[in-house]
């Protein structure tokens, strides 16, 4: 006998429509199903226009196409959002904390909290910057925090992205259009803005500009080029912050430092916003094969005289298996509990949990260590005997690639679909900013399958997007 | 010992480039096997600076060279002191955790031979970690003969091994290789060894593999050789294979082939200049 899971409506509690939503669906209501089809074919019209055709980056989509917008949006209340907002915070900063403590005494290591083969023998552990000193000991500046909702007050974190989390331009843009298509709403909602967002972040580039940084410093986007599934995303963001987005050729080392070149001959550069993967930074340090990076780079920034958002090497704290050590993070750097739960999950590579996952896979989501976007993962509830029995043989000849969590009941939001309005489920990313203080603007990228019954969010898998609004109780 | 060393490298272009830029890990670290009298690294016309200590405990300096290069040459001169600790590294500071040395990498990663060479020589049976560290070296050089020219640079362990011939790189990624899959971990070392007429053949710019060895740190050993680095050798610096702990990883821009050629001496006493 299967029970079925009960999963947590956003919007209805019984009958009645939580006071989060009540504006918003009144609106939607009095408009009438005539101007309501209007209006979503006016704002797919200018997602196109705009030209957000991108697959989030890490998730492969080589091919360009439209993510599905729902005009609805994802509605919090501000009590809501302020205990989201202290957890993602906390989080954060136990996660540079990690980060800083590995590279250096490796404290929580010696402590015996976290197995030393996990952090020193973790691929994306980078020997190379052992012992250096980031400014202000931060290593992730952006940190994307992907998080469900199961229950009124029960939120989890699904992971944490440390590296170049994506889809902040979503976040932007899905307002943009929002604004556009019920200016009214806007005016009597008392929905939280989040345009400020580019200029936090550029803020933050410049906080943690290099001591030897003179004057106003330069701060730039390296992109690794058109090619790229999220270019648009950084041009995006460069344009909005006003600075220069550069591919690894229109940057070289002289000396002790970075240049840009530019019409009006070379310029210094002293924060480096890149959005491309260590591996392709810095061929005389890492891939030799690399056209992507700048050659001496890594040697500038580890001599002090640029820095490099995210810091080279943040990637072992978002890596799956260490994810689940991140509330014994928050009780050992800060001394606080954890605001924000965990999933439970099982490291396939101990025998424990290797065999309770074998025994329970039907029930179970599998993911691979390093994989992201939906990619080698097994959703057990939703796939075949023999599809779970190809999977089984995927684990047995690396269990320790792989960990278990149970199927989460993940919360849905009312999504326009062809019958009309109808519960799907859905995540968050907010984007976490990480400079002289810790910032979260309120709001987020909110991802939703548009497949009734599906769990899959990420965009590859037929994922759409959703303005995120925070509204006053 | 004291040792004089006098190095000189000189890259040459076929055709000017817009822009030479090298990674340079050419400074000997303060050791009890090796202490430091003077060293001075000089390059005519190009830029060394960004210097840093990586978490090796190597120093690590850039150098840039721009516009219309046509050759960079790069003169390592020094005077060294040596004293033999059988191979055993001591005073360095480095603070990268031995854990992170089992990695492989596209140089060290193993083959099914590599896997065969160790659980032969694990299957020996040693009396701890130091005998099979030897039992380790001693194999490598037992399958790998010493012939020069038989190998490119940067021919990785696996394919070192199937061809059975070798120069010291090569003795080094193999014994890393099955260090590693024995459990120790090991990285490549880059230095100097002076040469005196009874030795066997060897390079005087030589490479060496480090091994860590539970409750004695890191020990030296030169497969090549069949010893462990005693006070003829200089320590420059190390990595996880040879590329990471090139003396010089560079990178040019502009079209047309680049030679390099050089000359070394690794002299007894002081220096004669």
């Amino acid at each position: 006998m299967s029970t079925k899971p009960v999963f947590f409506n956003e919007m209805y509690d019984g009958d009645a429509i939580r006071p989060a939503y009540a504006k918003v669906t009144k609106w939607f209501d009095d408009l009438g199903a005539e101007t309501l089809a209007l209006k979503k074919a006016e704002a797919e019209a200018l997602f196109r226009r705009i030209g957000i055709t991108f697959a989030v980056y890490g998730e492969g989509g080589s091919t360009e196409r439209l993510i599905p917008f729902d005009l609805m949006p994802r509605v919090f209340t501000r009590s809501e959002w302020d205990r989201l907002e202290r957890g993602v915070k906390q989080r954060s900063r136990a996660l540079n904390a990690f980060l800083w403590d590995v590279y250096h005494r490796g404290e929580i290591v010696r402590s015996g909290r976290i197995p030393a083969e996990l952090v020193y023998r973790n691929e994306a552990y980078e020997p190379a910057v052992v012992g250096i000193n980031p400014a202000l000991n931060i290593y992730s500046h952006i940190v994307g925090t992907d998080l469900v909702r199961t229950g009124p007050d029960e939120f989890y974190v699904l992971e944490d992205n440390c590296r170049t989390p994506s889809g902040v331009s979503y976040m932007l843009e899905n307002r943009e259009i929002m604004m556009r298509m019920c200016p009214e709403l806007f005016r009597s909602a008392r929905i939280a803005p989040v345009d400020s967002y580019p200029d936090l972040l550029r803020r933050t580039l410049h906080e943690v500009a290099p001591a030897k940084c003179e004057g106003e410093p330069t701060a730039v986007i390296l992109t690794p080029g058109a090619f790229n599934s999220a270019y648009y995303e950084h041009s995006f963001l460069a344009d909005q912050m006003g600075i220069d987005l550069v591919e690894g050729r229109d940057l070289f080392v002289d000396g002790d430092f970075v240049h840009m070149r530019t019409t009006r001959g070379p310029q210094r550069v002293d924060v480096i916003y890149r959005r491309i993967d260590d591996a392709f930074l810095d061929p005389l340090c890492f891939r030799p094969d690399s056209m992507l990076g700048v050659p001496g780079l890594m040697n500038v920034y580890r001599s002090g005289g640029v820095q490099i958002c995210s810091a080279p090497g943040a990637g072992v704290a978002d890596d799956k298996a260490i994810y689940t050590y991140v509330p014994d993070m928050v009780r050992f750097y800060l001394g606080e509990e954890p605001i924000l739960k965990n999933v439970p999950t099982w490291r396939c590579g101990e025998a424990d949990s290797f065999k309770y996952v074998m025994d329970h896979l039907p029930e179970l989501v599998v993911k691979e260590v390093h994989g992201s976007g939906g990619y080698g993962m097994l959703v057990g509830p939703a796939s075949t005997k023999a599809q779970i029995a190809e999977f089984a043989e995927l684990i047995k000849k690396n269990p320790s690639n792989y960990i278990a969590q149970p199927t989460l009941a993940l919360s849905t939001s009312p999504t326009f679909v062809d019958s009309g309005l109808a519960p799907r489920h859905v995540d968050l990313r907010p984007f976490c900013l990480v400079g002289k203080e810790v910032r979260l603007t309120p709001g987020g990228l909110t991802r939703v399958a548009m497949k009734e019954g599906s769990l899959v969010v990420n965009s590859s898998q037929g994922g759409g997007v959703k303005d995120t609004w925070i509204v006053a109780d | 010992m004291r040792l004089t060393i006098d190095h000189t490298t000189r890259y040459l272009y076929e055709q000017p480039q817009r822009r030479i830029t090298q990674s340079l890990r050419l400074t000997p670290a303060q050791l009890k096997s090796q202490k430091i009298l003077s060293w001075d690294i000089s390059s005519d016309g190009a830029q060394i600076g960004a210097r840093f200590v990586d978490g090796a405990g190597d120093v690590v300096l850039l150098l840039t060279k721009g516009t219309n290069v046509e050759s960079v040459e790069i003169r390592v001169q020094g005077v060294v002191d040596t004293t033999d600790t059988a191979g055993v590294l001591t005073g360095l500071k480095e603070s990268i955790p031995p854990l992170a040395y089992l990695r492989d990498t596209p140089l060290t990663a193993p083959s099914e031979a590599l896997r065969a060479l160790a659980a032969d020589v694990g299957a020996g049976g040693h009396d701890g970690a130091l005998s099979l560290a030897h039992a380790l070296a001693g194999a490598t050089r037992d399958r790998v003969d010493y012939v020069i020219g038989a190998t490119e640079a940067g021919v990785p362990a696996a394919q070192v091994l199937d061809l059975g011939q070798g120069v010291c790189q090569d003795h080094a990624h193999v014994l890393i290789s099955i260090a590693r899959l024995s459990g120790l971990p090991a990285r490549y070392v880059t230095g100097y060894l002076h040469s005196d007429a009874s030795g066997e053949a060897h390079e005087a710019s030589h490479a060496w593999a480090e091994l860590f060895v539970e409750g004695l740190g890191w020990v030296g050993f030169d497969p090549a050789n069949r010893c462990c680095p005693d006070d003829r050798y200089v320590r420059i610096g190390s990595g996880l294979d040879a590329l990471h702990a090139a003396p010089v990883r560079g990178m040019s821009f502009g079209a047309g082939s680049e030679t390099m050629e050089y000359s070394l001496t690794v002299s007894l006493g002081q220096s004669q200049q």
